[in-house]
């Protein structure tokens, strides 16, 4: 019993976070940075931040991960870190030749007040930059929103930096996908090409965070979202930002900066959201949905058909980060589920109301929290108060799910106890087919394991 | 490879003279480091102290990657495994943190009943200027229990000063505890953090020698061993780089007289007992005895598998790359025990006097580096053609990328590596990976299989 010292009272404690159901921004921009082609993402800050955020990034995706350091010192944290990020700068070009460096900001030279904007253009002044190359920026304390924030910021500051209007537009949509695994992002572009659109779809971790084994070790990996192409985002037709939380900001700054349309969208997890997309998707090439896409979604239904009996009015508690739980909650709606328990650890409006509106009238004691004591002590106090069928979230869910005797998927960032998860998308019909076998084995793992001799069953 | 400038002084290749070698300095800017921070340091070096609070002070993140990611069991109390933080936010870099931290000891005080607390700083507490040392005082008084801050700003320095940092919070401690019914054959065991298990293997050679200990300081550690530890007669000290400091306080303060020691590896291993028994050898009739006994014991329970491991080995090419330079040493002779060249070797944090042994230590040609980076760490490894790279979660999938095997030497280890029965698994976890049919899978294996 790990946890032993949970109780199921809730008490206040509004100065103190046990167990947390979220991360601090800058690993989330160092992410977003890895989406983009022949990028190294760098670290404004000590040491220690990028180390833990490779290493994090590399137990999730098992994928060698590159960052740069400002590596600050005493003296940086007294005189201020633009020594240490020109230096940084000049090295990394000569050293790693990038085509591109994604400074993301830390607690330390946000508390100092480093001015990234003032220093990058001193280095663009100095000559540090090499003609053609870019330096861009995104502000990340660690002591404001989470993880999913500092992704959104970089995916806004790749916007803001890179994307441009010539006055012709392309005959393209933007996708920006969110915080998802590579092979949801490839499995994106699938689809959007499937539906007749030419999608372009930024961040890209596609090929960066599960690039084959080829005997050589790419410090720049094939994937990613060309630099090119990021920059067309400007003429693009319109956009679809999918995941407010992730996505949305980057599709306003497009929308302010470039004029171009912007449609946000949940994340397409599970039946319904995925025909949201699939309809916006069509919308914007004007063609039918094709046969073969028809006959995905006809499978998941034939899958959820098969396995309702088992699903209904289970209860599941749920935590991670917005976007995912907001589709994740319908979708468990559409399964007859029951999502009772909803925690995420990033602060950000309207949560809660994603979050009713996915469960409409369907799971009217459902208790949603969020922000800086939704965390993993919270939760396990609600399953204790009355428990659930089942648990849903990332790796550290597993203590939760251990000490209650709870059937647990693994779903969301990070995952550092299991290989081959960001392997499978989880998006679209294919995704959610996933999913539900998912959910099911573990119910069915646990039914067969607690099972009487005489009532364990070859059929079920 | 292009390598900067400033990182030539830091590669050396045996054979090449004069020898001379930068190290202990802080990382160029830029460079993709596979270094830490102070608080890396600390916090992996006090973590498993399993019965105490750690409590880290700041904005989340420190405290979330940190939580439970090293494998230091515990035979008892498992506190340790949980993460707490003060969770800093905006508004709090701006009024100060001092409040919430005493509040939220308070409460956790109140809830674990731990044997003493550690407050670890992070960044922005040493530049916003949050009292620690005085909130701590003050919790201590209320609660009874010592609460001790840890100095651990990550911008202060290396992962060495971190370890500085751990030691002196641990020096609070000691001292503080009676001495009484320790036997004069007794030791500490100092920088072995009970992966997998392991000081529970060292633990047992130690009293079947007749020796009790003292303190594991700090695998499977309780604060009220750490309190007497000034009882022991002699410590044990593994893991220089983090555990020297503390050992030459109490040399210092106690008069207790320390022996570097390491457990990995045959020879090693054995050295490091039978240097005890014969510390030991007059107050204790007979220990020299037991001692060859256990080692010969021990010894013919593994040789005749590990000889079946050398023979498909033999002239295999490793590489090592690991946090501390003391580890390279007994990680080159257990190489070479399985009949191995280490080729290629390097540490985040050695010093001068660590490369100078590791230099007498090595073959011709081998390169031995200081604070490497990823895309020395792969040239490195092909230009040599390895077969096997010994290093931590960073490195991992860069063997893997080039199709090389690759054993966890670090936190993620899930065998035993140390002792007799951990040469064993080390050997076998080694062929494992070396002879794993996927490398004949992928490009340079199926090369290779076709020359």
């Amino acid at each position: 019993m790990l946890l032993r010292h949970t109780t199921a009272d809730v008490m206040e404690r509004s100065a103190l976070t046990i167990n947390p159901a979220k991360t601090c921004q800058p690993i989330g921009a160092l992410y977003a940075a890895l989406g983009v082609h022949n990028c190294l993402p760098h670290s404004h800050g000590s040491q220690g931040c990028c180390a833990y955020h490779r290493s994090t990034l590399t137990r999730h995706y098992k994928e060698p991960v590159m960052a740069g350091s400002s590596s600050f010192t005493e003296g940086s944290a007294v005189f201020g870190g633009q020594a240490n990020l020109l230096q940084a700068i000049t090295n990394m070009f000569a050293m790693y030749n990038p085509d591109i460096i994604a400074v993301h900001t830390t607690c330390l030279s946000e508390t100092i007040g480093d001015d990234i904007v003032q220093i990058i253009s001193k280095a663009r002044e100095e000559g540090k930059v090499p003609p053609g190359k870019h330096v861009i920026h995104a502000n990340t304390p660690s002591y404001i929103g989470s993880h999913v924030t500092g992704f959104s910021n970089m995916v806004k500051g790749i916007v803001t930096y890179l994307a441009e209007t010539t006055g012709r537009k392309r005959n393209q949509v933007n996708i920006i996908p969110g915080w998802v695994e590579p092979s949801d992002m490839r499995e994106l572009r699938r689809l959007a090409r499937a539906m007749g659109v030419n999608p372009n779809i930024f961040p890209d971790t596609s090929d960066v965070m599960d690039a084959p084994q080829t005997g050589t070790h790419e410090f720049y990996p094939r994937g990613g979202a060309p630099i090119e192409e990021i920059r067309h985002a400007g003429d693009s037709r319109s956009t679809l930002a999918l995941g407010p939380t992730a996505s949305e900001a980057a599709a306003l700054a497009l929308e302010e900066k470039c004029q171009v349309r912007s449609e946000v969208l949940e994340l397409p997890i599970g039946l319904l959201a995925t025909d949201r997309f699939i309809n916006a998707l069509r919308h914007r090439s004007g063609i039918r949905v094709p046969g073969f896409i028809t006959d995905e979604r006809g499978r998941l239904v034939d899958i959820i058909a098969d396995m309702h009996q088992y699903f209904y009015r289970k209860r599941v508690a749920l935590f991670g980060d917005p976007d995912q739980l907001v589709s994740l909650t319908e979708f468990l709606v559409t399964l007859d589920m029951r999502p009772v328990y909803i925690v995420t650890g990033t602060p950000g409006k309207r949560f809660e109301t994603r979050i009713r509106e996915a469960l409409g009238d369907a799971v009217p004691e459902a208790q949603i929290r969020q922000g800086a004591q939704a965390d993993m002590f919270l939760l396990h106090q609600m399953i204790k108060k009355e428990g659930v069928d089942l648990l849903i979230g990332n790796t550290y869910g597993k203590y939760i799910a251990r000490d209650e005797d709870i059937p647990f998927v693994r779903f969301g960032f990070p995952i550092i106890d299991r290989v081959g998860h960001s392997y499978f998308p989880t998006v679209a019909y294919m995704g959610g087919m996933r999913l539900a076998e998912k959910i099911l084995s573990v119910i069915m793992d646990r039914q067969d394991r607690n099972a009487p001799e005489e009532s364990f069953e070859l059929t079920m | 490879m292009k390598i900067l400038e400033e990182r030539k002084p830091q590669v050396y290749r045996k054979g090449a003279e004069p020898f001379q070698l930068d190290c202990n300095k802080q990382s160029v800017a830029g460079s993709v480091s596979q270094r830490a921070c102070v608080f890396c340091g600390s916090r992996v070096v006090l973590y498993p102290i399993a019965d105490a609070l750690h409590i880290v002070h700041g904005p989340l993140g420190c405290a979330s990657y940190t939580w439970d990611i090293r494998g230091a069991l515990s035979s008892g109390p498992q506190l340790h495994r949980l993460s707490f933080s003060t969770d800093l936010r905006e508004m709090d870099v701006i009024q100060g943190g001092e409040k919430k931290l005493a509040k939220a000891l308070c409460q956790l005080i109140d809830l674990h009943h731990p044997k003493a607390a550690f407050v670890y700083s992070t960044c922005i507490v040493g530049v916003i200027g949050d009292d620690v040392e005085s909130v701590c005082r003050q919790v201590s008084a209320v609660k009874g229990i010592p609460v001790l801050p840890v100095h651990s700003e990550g911008f202060k320095g290396t992962k060495r000063d971190g370890y500085r940092a751990a030691c002196e919070a641990l020096l609070q401690l000691v001292g503080t505890g009676s001495t009484e019914g320790i036997s004069p054959v007794s030791v500490n065991i100092l920088g072995d953090f009970n992966l997998a298990g392991e000081v529970w293997i060292i633990r047992d050679y130690f009293e079947k020698m007749g020796v009790e200990v003292v303190a594991t300081i700090t695998g499977d550690g309780r604060i009220d061993d750490i309190r007497r530890a000034q009882g022991a007669a002699l410590n044990l000290v593994q893991c220089s780089g983090s555990m020297t400091h503390l050992a030459k306080q109490l040399q210092e303060k106690n008069g207790i007289p320390f022996k570097r020691v390491s457990y990995f590896g045959i020879e090693d291993m054995a050295q490091a007992l039978y240097d005890t028994a014969t510390f030991f050898a007059d107050k204790s009739p007979g220990i020299v005895g037991r001692t060859a006994a256990l080692a010969s014991g021990e010894l013919a329970t593994i040789m005749p598998q590990i000889a079946l491991y050398r023979r498909k080995l033999e002239g295999r090419k490793a590489a090592v790359y690991v946090g501390g330079a003391f580890k390279a040493f007994s990680l080159v002779r257990a190489l070479r025990q399985l009949g191995m060249d280490t080729v290629m070797v390097g540490s985040q944090t050695g010093l001068r006097e660590d490369y100078d042994e590791l230099r007498e230590l090595c073959d011709e040609g081998t390169i031995i580096v200081d604070d490497s980076n990823p895309l020395e760490l792969s040239s490195f490894l092909q230009e040599k053609r390895v077969d096997l790279f010994i290093g931590g979660v960073k490195e991992r999938p860069i063997a893997y990328k080039l199709g090389v095997g690759f054993c966890d030497h670090n936190h993620e280890r899930k065998e035993p590596l140390a002792g007799f029965r951990g040469m064993l698994n080390f050997a076998r976890e080694v062929y494992n990976t070396v002879a794993s049919p996927v490398w004949k899978l992928t490009p340079r294996g199926a090369q290779r299989e076709r020359s």
